[in-house]
């Protein structure tokens, strides 16, 4: 069966998922105007440390303590997953070097390219966005070229 | 400036309850399903990007029709809009690489961090110095160059 080639954990687990994190996003969205995405809290968290002007831009310095609630929100929302469903703590198996030299990218790239998964891919796409559909689209064909050469240099994972 | 009161911040900490849940729920959180998904190994990642877009892009698109306001703030129901340029491309590509080594994206790493995932920690702590980087560096260039340029 193709499906069960191409989705050997099923959809229904996915599907609710995303449709949930969709779910946290309409609930800022709706009650206050606010469309959420994560990447900026790297940014505008750094200004309660750094002089740094870019992070001391209006709109971070502005926006801050919110991100710092959303994103204690998030952690704590997941918790609720691990204690609830999972059964308490999992862990990668995903070595330490992609995790730190990969995340470096990540901060560079989501910065720079004005948005993430979250912001571009689930808000600015949802916008139906130009910007957003391109961002999303060149993050996601490099993302899958990449991956696609690490496993073929051998390493796993 | 609008008004920022308890209620304002309970909505934001619910609302990332809720996005954080699904974060976990779905398994973006666990780098090993992005990188399957990269890989082609489990396409079930689409699901998950997908069915958020269109559950918030139906939220944002009934709320900007009814033209209301936000209660707890006052703010205007607007759409997320960015102006394009060279830069959305350049931190796509490179967003892109970083995704495909680590299979971590910022919302998923916070939430890894909530499903007990420590070694995520990498990741987080290499994403702020991404950040750290780039901003310092785009500081500097704008400082650099004459008159007030843009900041981005």
């Amino acid at each position: 069966m193709i499906g069960a080639e191409l989705f050997p954990h099923g959809i229904a687990r996915y599907a609710i998922g995303g449709a949930l994190i969709g779910g946290g996003v309409a609930f800022i969205y709706l009650s206050t105007g606010i469309i959420a995405g994560a990447s900026t809290f790297l940014e505008s968290t750094l200004s309660y440390v750094s002089s740094v002007p870019r992070f001391n831009r209006g709109s971070y310095v502005a926006s801050r303590d919110w991100r710092v609630v959303f994103t204690l929100g998030i952690v704590l929302g997941a918790a609720v997953y691990a204690v609830g469903w999972q059964g308490g703590a999992w862990t990668t198996d995903v070595q330490w070097w992609r995790l730190l030299g990969g995340g470096i990218l990540v901060g560079v790239g989501t910065r720079l390219g004005k948005g993430c998964t979250s912001g571009h891919g689930v808000c600015g796409v949802g916008s139906m966005s130009r910007t957003s559909l391109v961002n999303v689209a060149t993050f996601m064909a490099i993302a899958i070229g990449t991956a696609q050469l690490v496993q073929a240099l051998g390493v796993t994972p | 400036m609008s008004r920022r009161g308890a209620a304002f911040y309970l909505s934001v900490l619910v609302g990332g309850l809720i996005f954080g849940f699904g974060l976990a729920y779905s398994h973006m959180a666990r780098p090993e399903i992005v990188l399957d998904f990269l890989q082609f190994e489990d396409l079930g990642l689409l699901f998950v990007m997908g069915g958020a877009a269109v559950v918030s892009g139906t939220t944002f698109a009934v709320a900007t029709r009814l033209r209301g306001r936000a209660p707890l703030t006052g703010e205007e129901y607007v759409r997320r809009l960015k102006s394009f340029d060279r830069n959305v491309v350049a931190g796509g590509a490179i967003f892109g690489v970083g995704w495909g080594v680590s299979g971590i994206c910022p919302g998923a790493a916070y939430a890894s961090v909530g499903i007990g995932n420590w070694p995520i920690l990498w990741a987080i702590g290499g994403m702020f110095l991404g950040a750290y980087a780039q901003g310092l560096l785009r500081s500097q260039l704008t400082d650099a160059s004459a008159g007030p340029t843009a900041a981005d």
